[in-house]
């Protein structure tokens, strides 16, 4: 049975709808706020903006990470940029492009009113963070710098260094850290949800683990905001933290929580390849390099073992400008990352297990100098160098696809809030913004303007009919969650058996990879759900997790993480498996152009897919499948083109 | 590659710790140090024995969570970087290698190498921050700020407050840490109302936490992963004592 999903976007003309939204939105008076305690899990760029922002408002905010330091978040790795419209290169960028290169960017899968918010209040984010001391780069005249990004045709990228993430992050937690000085924030580190309270229809609380102490707490709220990032360690190599899961929106989901678009997943073209079967991460190499190197494989599959010097020009191709003239090397994510698998799949890989293209900056030496490529790009070839131990100068670097961001997300409506009152939603947990496909620097844009601009308007709209309904932590609903969350421990470290956790999970990160990863079909999606079943069985009969509930315990912690992955990359699946069509990042084999690209069906799925979970007593059965049709007032659907 | 490990065990704050003996055998040259830790920890857990439990989170030296001294040195050899940028081809085949938690007064170890950082948070608390209301930030290019100020900032922001500066040196002084967010903030025309205040604060935190004196080691600046300068130290002081006389004054 299929439901259809209202996203209550106000009425009116596209540039207006915040606007007008704003203007009637129910507010919470000043002496009123400190009535109210919101829960917020998650401390990075939406998790930190939002809990600092709306301390200082007056709300009594609680705020929960599992990292020792709020300043840890993932957000802080993020290296590109920031993405807003200011137009200071007065190079014709407006609000308005700004919202239409993302939403083409995502291949027309995201709703126009969010994304259209998002641009307008992308400005703002940037007076702010200037304002808290983020040292963005600057020109000699003393005013921002700005650099181009892949899908956009103007200069709108505000940076710093190649750690812009780490810039926002740094401003957005000591702006936290002068609120828990306040005492309007309290912080609690090295503490990890394990579940949603919810009483009586709506998200009233929390249940977490203190990861020192092994101590489970209750804590009720008025509302609960969840900030938790993304699912990209589903497939157990990705460019993602190590710590980065899915367990708090996945257990807000199987407490009735919609989960939209699982399978739209970001895989990164310039990754460093996977070396060896101990690899615990990937890393990312800045996508900027395409600006001057060359990516390549030979021609023939004989030539792959050779030393790339030996192998003469007219026996390489250099196939991204072969297929893609007019944008090169510089094509976008999700058709660069095919193109590469593609080639790979063809017996023409090259590097260990035949899974790298080179990426070749000879030309460039030649053309422009050493020098100057090491001015450009000097930090990333000693990246390069450290994790291979290879001269990018002297050879050229061998890159791979790599899983980097999550779209999908518990769904939220256009005040963030999820289909459970007083449950929100916000940054990359949520699925809003990036439809099937992100274009670079934009995720800390959406982090941060949900946390800082957004959420501080919706959530009172929600809060003010909710005074003095915030009940106990001892009521019934906690102490039954609370026991739940301790019986699900139990199981864990009962089941004693000879797996360790790591090799069960990455069983079904290269299970995933293959089946649901840059390219899917429905018979390998099929084979993936019986296989995924598989080893949830294995899991529940035959992991190995040593240690005490009641301790510092590493292992116990990432068996839950594993657990709830096991049974979300079902979720992944079944998602992928219903999408009959490709779109972005989603690329169905069976769907696709003469020439091999992604063919969307605007007729049939121009929609968001929002899964309900329906099991009961530990059971796993089907989820049930809300539709949220997308309306297109303003943007006319077109087929991608970089030919 | 086959390594003989020394390794630091500890159950828990209230217990004494010992150094444990271990060997890695067959390990790829391309190994990170700690996907090397990892394998030990699979192995020790083939065997029945607890893993060491050990901090890391972002694995490409940005996020600051690990925190391994190896060999007496923090981050260990291969500077700068921290140590998840360790690869095992930095070492001798068949080494004796020593790995212990950062040893810092302030930083309690609650388990084996894993210890307890808040002591950094608690330093920027009290006043690392600049107060900016969300809503009622100017227009960002109102204040031009001159590129080299600019530059000089984000070399002082790149801090990642991983603590090595702090584990390295002989008094366990955090200067280091405190001078790059001092510093950071009253470079920029933003962070000057708050400066007085500001560096105050948290140099009397910082004391009271129980971190050292800075007696110009250099020790911070060799082993700090985001290449701090120790400069930055020298203009702490400078803002310290700016200050204490601007109070002092009644200013």
């Amino acid at each position: 049975m299929i439901g259809t999903l209202d996203a209550r976007i106000p009425h009116g003309p596209l540039d207006q709808k915040w606007r007008s939204h704003r203007d009637h939105s129910r507010l919470v008076s000043p002496n009123n706020r400190r009535k109210f305690e919101v829960i917020i899990v998650g401390s990075g760029l939406a998790g930190g903006s939002a809990a600092a922002t709306l301390g200082e408002l007056g709300y009594r905010v609680k705020c929960f990470c599992f990292q020792d330091s709020p300043r840890r978040a993932h957000s802080i790795a993020a290296q590109g940029g920031i993405n807003a419209a200011k137009n200071y290169q007065n190079d014709g960028d407006s609000v308005y492009r700004l919202f239409h290169d993302t939403i083409k960017g995502g291949d027309f899968r995201s709703r126009e009113a969010n994304v259209y918010r998002l641009a307008e209040v992308a400005n703002l984010i940037i007076d702010q963070c200037v304002e808290q001391g983020v040292p963005f780069a600057r020109e000699y005249g003393g005013l921002l710098a700005n650099r181009s990004f892949g899908g956009a045709q103007v200069s709108r990228t505000f940076y710093a260094r190649g750690q812009t993430g780490q810039q926002l992050l740094l401003g957005c937690y000591q702006a936290l850290c002068r609120q828990i000085d306040a005492g309007t924030v309290q912080m609690f580190p090295y503490t990890e949800m394990l579940d949603l309270v919810i009483a009586d229809g709506h998200a009233k609380g929390i249940i977490t683990r203190c990861l020192r102490s092994g101590k489970i707490e209750k804590h009720a709220g008025d509302a609960v905001v969840l900030a938790t990032g993304g699912y990209g360690n589903v497939f157990y190599l990705s460019t993602n933290a190590r710590g980065s899961n899915v367990t708090a929106t996945y257990r807000a989901y199987k407490k009735g929580a919609l989960f939209a678009n699982p399978s739209f997943t970001q895989i990164h073209p310039t990754c460093i390849p996977v070396s060896g079967e101990h690899q615990s991460k990937l890393t990312l190499m800045s996508e900027s390099l395409r600006n001057d190197g060359r990516v390549w494989v030979p021609k023939r599959k004989e030539d792959c073992k050779k030393p790339p010097a030996e192998i003469p020009e007219a026996d390489r191709d250099y196939y991204l400008e072969r297929k893609y003239p007019s944008y090169g090397n510089l094509a976008p994510r999700d058709i660069s990352s095919r193109a590469a698998k593609e080639v790979c799949d063809e017996g023409r890989g090259v590097g260990p297990g035949g899974r790298g293209v080179y990426l070749d900056f000879a030309d460039a030496i030649k053309r422009i100098g050493e020098d100057t490529i090491r001015e450009r790009y000097g930090n990333l070839f000693e990246v390069y160098e450290k994790i291979t131990g290879e001269d990018g100068y002297k050879m050229p670097m061998r890159i791979y696809p790599a899983v980097h961001y999550t779209m999908g997300g518990l769904w939220v409506d256009y005040n963030l809030m999820s289909n459970v009152p007083g449950l929100f939603v916000i940054g990359e947990a949520n699925f809003s913004d990036h439809g099937a496909n992100r274009l670079g620097a934009s995720a800390l844009m959406q982090g941060l303007a949900d946390g800082y601009f957004i959420l501080p308007y919706t959530l009172p709209n929600y809060l003010a009919g909710q005074m003095g309904r915030r009940p106990s932590a001892d009521s019934p609903e906690f102490q039954e969650a609370e026991s739940e969350v301790r019986g699900r421990i139990k199981k864990m470290l009962d089941v004693d058996g000879n797996r360790s956790l790591d090799s069960i999970h990455r069983e079904l990160g290269l299970l995933l990879w293959d089946k649901c990863g840059m390219s899917r079909h429905a018979k390998g999606l099929h084979e993936a759900l019986v296989k995924i079943a598989e080893l949830r069985e294995q899991f529940w009969n035959n992991v190995r997790v040593l240690g005490k509930d009641e301790d510092f315990n590493q292992s116990l912690e990432r068996a839950g993480r594993v657990a709830d992955f096991l049974e979300f990359a079902e979720l992944m699946c079944t998602d992928a498996l219903e999408r009959n069509e490709s779109c972005g990042a989603h690329f169905r084999e069976e769907y696709q152009t003469p020439d091999g690209e992604a063919l969307r069906d605007d007729e049939n799925y121009a929609a968001v897919f929002a899964w309900e979970f329906q099991g009961r007593n530990g059971q796993i059965v089907p989820p049930k499948l809300h539709h949220e049709p997308l309306h297109f007032e303003t943007v006319h659907l077109t087929q991608r083109s970089y030919k | 590659m086959n390594f003989k490990l020394k390794i630091w065990r500890q159950p828990n704050a209230k217990t004494r710790g010992k150094l444990a003996d271990y060997e890695a055998r067959d390990i790829s040259p391309n190994t990170s140090f700690l996907e090397m830790l990892d394998i030990l920890n699979e192995n020790l857990l083939a065997r029945g024995e607890e893993p060491i439990a050990f901090d890391s989170d972002c694995r490409e030296g940005i996020c600051g969570t690990c925190s391994l001294t190896i060999d007496g040195e923090a981050h260990g050899p291969d500077h700068p970087g921290a140590v998840c940028e360790l690869y095992m081809r930095k070492f001798r085949d068949g080494a004796t290698i020593t790995v212990e938690p950062f040893r810092v007064r302030p930083f309690p170890i609650i388990k084996d190498l894993v210890i307890d950082r808040r002591a950094l948070d608690r330093i920027v608390q009290a006043g690392g921050f600049i107060s900016a209301r969300a809503g009622s930030a100017p227009e960002a290019n109102s204040i031009p700020i001159p590129k080299h100020d600019a530059d000089l900032a984000m070399e002082a922001a790149a801090c990642i407050g991983c603590g090595a500066c702090a584990a390295a040196c002989p008094n366990g002084s955090a200067m280091l840490f405190a001078a790059a967010k001092i510093s950071h903030l009253s470079l920029l025309p933003q962070g000057n109302p708050e400066r007085v205040r500001r560096v105050l604060k948290m140099v009397h935190v910082m004391d009271a936490e129980g971190f050292g004196n800075c007696t110009n080691t250099y020790e911070c600046e060799a082993v700090c992963p985001a290449e701090i300068s120790a400069s930055f130290i020298a203009k702490l002081n400078r803002e310290h004592a700016r200050a204490a006389i601007q109070r002092g004054a009644g200013e």
